[in-house]
């Protein structure tokens, strides 16, 4: 299955994604944003970092740059699209994913650990998780605090599109394991289709033993094997 | 005095360097012309009043590949691969205006380091701020944080490590010392030289603005209550650019089209221009109306003296002009040639079409004025060093423990490091808050240790001694991880040089250096001096940084200093002395920083180190952990909360001392480490065989440390206050 991995000036990301979808053996290239055609891809990162310096609006720039026509094209076309921290920014910017993310209610960067309740598995990158699964993957934002109108979040939890939460080490949704913010502790979620998942905490981040983490594996893999979901 | 002369004084020269000035020029320069002197002669530039001593440093080893006097230093880890590093300080500006002066700090060491084709793997910064309670340090700390994440991040370059301390000395200055780490093949090193007559030059990156015009001028003199008025002086970052930038030019490396590169840091036009063609004895021609520039409007004179960052001057071979463009047009940079390299040794410049300066190279690159300024013992040194241990009162231990291990100087620094991130580039095995920084090497087995700091107190106290233990200390920390010292770079803070105390300071802590840096073979590679850290004659404590770069050849073979599990025996390898001169436990406890700085035997602190490393590479220590500020008990307290989960301890502490002093004493060259019980014999024989005191001091495990007879606190409570020591007192300045 070939991966494609997109690069917006001030993505910072890009190479950590890289390496992971070679760790778990597939094949990737680096799309660069000006690229009009996503052929021969089978699925499409969007990575993290501060594309076009984050200036006016996460992701509100990178979502006019010319492969972001394509990658509606391919997300309307059933196929995955995985948009990590900068990623998911960019993928509600461009209105693939609902929902908005803003500042951090500390109004500062935070970087660290974070506990994740895996609260859907009914997705093409949540099905090799149990239900319910507490896993810990790191997060690293400034502006990773989601909200959405209450119509939109009651769709969110009826149609099973909220993925991962916010929790602490027992898998409680408490406010103090909140670490930006946002509403109902949400972390990452999906489109309607089940296609495209947009997620703050970095799997990227957590793929290789020596760092002492590979659960964010399971979030590729399960792209590999999504037959049958 | 000419019109001229009173100029030259304002921009910060002396009358006689003006005379000298003229007399290497034949007659009186114009105001560009002395724009351009004045600050390659600051002392920023020149090290004028530093560099008849900076030469004493050991600067040489099979190791290194590039030494002081490039935009950093290199150093060999085998395999093809080169580590480049530096660091510098931003103290002046980051007073000034917190955020961006910290924020253009990161930026400045960040273009030092991909200049010489590396790519940044890692940030380290050491900041030094006032008293906690001084209304000015909250705010301080707040925008200098703010500011090393808002860079640093956006850069995608983990921020590791680093240290932060406060202390009164610096409530007028503070100190922002950025450090980086790049990676390098060893065949693919670029330089700052300006070579091959014909060959053009290159002007990449942003625009030119008016920030930061004479912000090398303004880091050379002593701050005064106008210093405020200053902050036209201080630059504005731009990190999205420079990531642009350092994309660029890591792709331009890639072709075999440069000739030499150097950013525009200090000085900007000027000093990249000169030094480059200085190195290679060439002259150059520029034409600066050619130099993009952010307004209308601008002269020569802000042209060269801008410091607007995130900026380079490349120079590049001839006939190479499209292929360079193209690079930069991908990534939307200007790129212009603006000149080009000459056989003259002269640089002429141009202002649409008229030259507007002449200036022979060589004096201004290499003869700025050299002083030899006097320097002499202060005489207060022996009221403050004299302390008498037996007259300071006992006081409750238990609360004594409790005052040092949520001092925000040992407390835990989560606060400032969880803003920054120190995962991007998934290389981080240990991030901020070890004792150092282990950063794996991808493609081999290797891993970078890094660690950075300095005592100030000790300096203060013993200028040679502190120095010379903030090498041994960044190395300790080294080995305490599992890695091999290699090399370190300097910072050297000080106050005015022009008061022999001051400059007494500087050359003892110059010696100390030398001395660790024999012994232990690691040599500098490259440095910063900050002079005139000082406001209203009040001087900072001398304060010389030091980032230590060590090797791990297997990434697998390190410890963490966390107790790893119930049952293992906890070790000390080095003794403990009555030796709270210059203490945290001093300071937090009796309100005294006195005393003389611990004793170092370098020889000791070498073996040590040798010994801790030899125990971690046969896979007998589960954890290690270097016993500085805080004494022993800080250390234990830290042992016990870092790990996986906190862990207790019962120790009991033998031998003559007062408690108070055994157990915070800063005694150097020890090392908390924790074995399995079945391997504490041999590491306790082993340790004897090679000369070395160590001792069993008790066993890892309960819900309390327990230190008997002197401490006893449930570990929860420790983990509490060390890890809100640091927030409470700076939370509330996060609005402010």
């Amino acid at each position: 299955m070939k991966f494609g991995v997109l690069v917006f000036p001030g993505s910072n990301c890009d190479a950590d994604c890289f390496n992971t979808i070679e760790q778990i053996g597939q094949p990737v290239r680096y799309v660069w944003h000006k690229e009009t055609s996503l052929r021969g891809l089978d699925c499409v990162v969007v990575p993290g970092g501060f594309s076009f310096g984050d200036y006016l609006r996460c992701g509100a720039i990178a979502k006019q740059s010319p492969i972001m026509e394509e990658v509606r094209r391919f997300a309307a076309a059933g196929r995955p699209v995985i948009g990590i921290c900068n990623g998911f920014q960019i993928l509600t910017e461009a209105g693939l994913l609902p929902g908005a993310l803003i500042s951090n209610q500390s109004l500062q960067f935070v970087c660290k650990n974070q506990y994740l309740r895996v609260s859907n598995t009914r997705s093409p990158f949540t099905h090799l998780f149990r239900n319910g699964e507490v896993v810990e993957m790191p997060v690293a934002h400034h502006d990773g605090n989601y909200v959405a109108d209450p119509g939109t979040l009651k769709e969110l939890e009826d149609e099973g599109q909220i993925v991962f939460q916010y929790c602490d080490a027992e898998g409680r949704l408490t406010p103090e394991s909140n670490p930006n913010g946002s509403v109902n502790n949400i972390a990452g979620i999906i489109n309607r289709s089940r296609n495209v998942l947009g997620m703050m905490p970095h799997p990227d981040r957590c793929a290789d033993a020596l760092l002492g983490n590979t659960v964010g594996r399971k979030v590729f893999e399960g792209v590999l094997s999504k037959v049958g979901i | 005095m000419s019109d001229m002369r009173s100029q030259a004084i304002s921009f910060g020269l002396k009358s006689e360097e003006y005379d000298r000035i003229v007399e290497l020029m034949g007659r009186e320069p114009n105001f560009t012309e002395l724009g351009i002197y004045s600050v390659m002669w600051s002392e920023h530039c020149s090290y004028k009043s530093s560099r008849a001593h900076l030469g004493k440093l050991p600067t040489e080893g099979p190791q290194v590949i590039q030494g002081p006097g490039e935009n950093a230093g290199v150093v060999d880890i085998g395999d093809g691969l080169a580590v480049v590093f530096k660091m510098e300080s931003h103290n002046h500006p980051s007073y000034i205006e917190p955020y961006q002066g910290a924020a253009t700090g990161v930026g400045g060491i960040l273009r030092d380091v991909f200049t010489m084709g590396a790519r940044p793997i890692a940030n380290l910064n050491n900041l030094r701020f006032g008293a906690p309670d001084h209304p000015k340090t909250p705010y301080l700390v707040n925008g200098v944080v703010h500011g090393i994440g808002g860079y640093g991040n956006c850069m995608g370059v983990p921020t590791v490590g680093g240290d932060t301390q406060f202390d009164a000395s610096y409530n007028g200055n503070i100190l922002v010392n950025a450090m980086t780490v790049g990676l390098v093949r060893a065949d693919r090193i670029f330089k700052g030289t300006a070579s091959g007559v014909g060959n053009p030059i290159f002007y990449i990156g942003s625009k030119t603005g008016r920030d930061g015009i004479h912000g090398a001028t303004m880091a050379s003199a002593e701050f005064s209550e106008e210093t405020e008025s200053k902050r036209p002086t201080v630059q504005v970052g731009d990190p999205f650019t420079e990531k642009l930038l350092l994309e660029a030019c890591l792709e331009l490396f890639e072709t075999d089209l440069v000739v030499g590169i150097q950013d525009m840091g200090a000085a900007g036009l000027t000093s990249s221009s000169m030094e480059m063609a200085g190195r290679a004895g060439s002259g150059i021609r520029m034409h600066l109306d050619r130099v993009p520039m952010r307004e209308e409007g601008m002269t020569p004179y802000e042209l060269m003296l801008s410091e607007s960052q995130e900026r380079m001057l490349v120079v590049v071979r001839q006939g190479a002009e499209d292929e360079v463009k193209k690079i930069f047009d991908k990534w939307d940079l200007d790129c212009v040639a603006i000149g080009e390299v000459t056989e003259t040794g002269r640089a002429e410049l141009f202002w649409h079409g008229e030259q507007i300066a002449d200036l022979e190279v060589g004096p201004l690159a290499d003869e700025a004025p050299k002083y030899n300024r006097p320097y002499e013992r202060p005489a207060w040194l022996d009221e403050v060093r004299a302390l008498d241990v037996a007259s300071l009162p006992m006081p409750d231990l238990d609360e004594a423990f409790r005052k040092v291990v949520a001092s925000p100087n040992i407390a835990s620094k989560e606060w400032i490091f969880r803003q920054y991130d120190h995962m991007v580039q998934t290389n981080t095995v240990q991030g901020p808050g070890g004792d150092a920084a282990v950063v794996r090497i991808k493609g081999t087995s290797k891993a970078v240790a890094l660690s950075s700091g300095c005592n100030g107190r000790y300096c203060y106290l013993n200028p040679r001694r502190g120095a010379a233990i903030a090498v041994a200390e960044t190395a300790r920390n080294v080995s305490a991880v599992g890695g091999r010292p290699l090399a370190i770079t300097d910072c050297l803070n000080f106050g005015n040089p022009e008061r022999p105390e001051i400059m007494w300071q500087f050359v003892e802590a110059i010696e100390g250096i030398r001395e660790a840096c024999d012994v232990l073979e690691t040599p500098v590679v490259s440095g910063n001096v900050s002079l005139y850290n000082e406001t209203n004659g009040v001087g900072i404590y001398p304060t010389p940084m030091i980032g230590m770069v060590g090797l791990l050849d297997d990434v697998e073979k390190r410890t963490a200093q966390g107790f790893a599990n119930d049952g293992d025996v906890i070790l000390l390898i080095g003794e403990t002395l009555e030796e709270i001169g210059g203490s945290e436990y001093l300071q937090v406890v009796h309100g005294r920083v006195a005393g003389d700085a611990p004793q170092l035997n370098l020889i000791r602190e070498k073996a040590v180190q040798q010994f801790v490393r030899d125990v971690i590479q046969e896979g007998q220590a589960r954890s290690a952990h270097d016993v500085s500020e805080g004494g022993l008990a800080a250390a234990l307290a830290e042992c016990c909360i870092t790990g996986a989960e906190p862990r207790g301890a019962t120790v009991r502490l033998e031998g003559g001392l007062r408690p108070d002093v055994h157990l915070f004493s800063e005694s150097q060259s020890r090392y908390i480490l924790s074995v399995p019980a079945i391997h504490a014999k041999r590491v306790l024989d082993k340790a004897a065989s090679v000369g070395l005191p160590a001792s069993r001091l008790g066993t890892v495990g309960g819900s309390r440390l327990v230190i008997e007879g002197m401490i006893d606190i449930p570990v929860a409570e420790i983990n509490h206050l060390w890890r809100n020591g640091f927030a409470q007192v700076f939370e509330q300045g996060t609005h402010g």
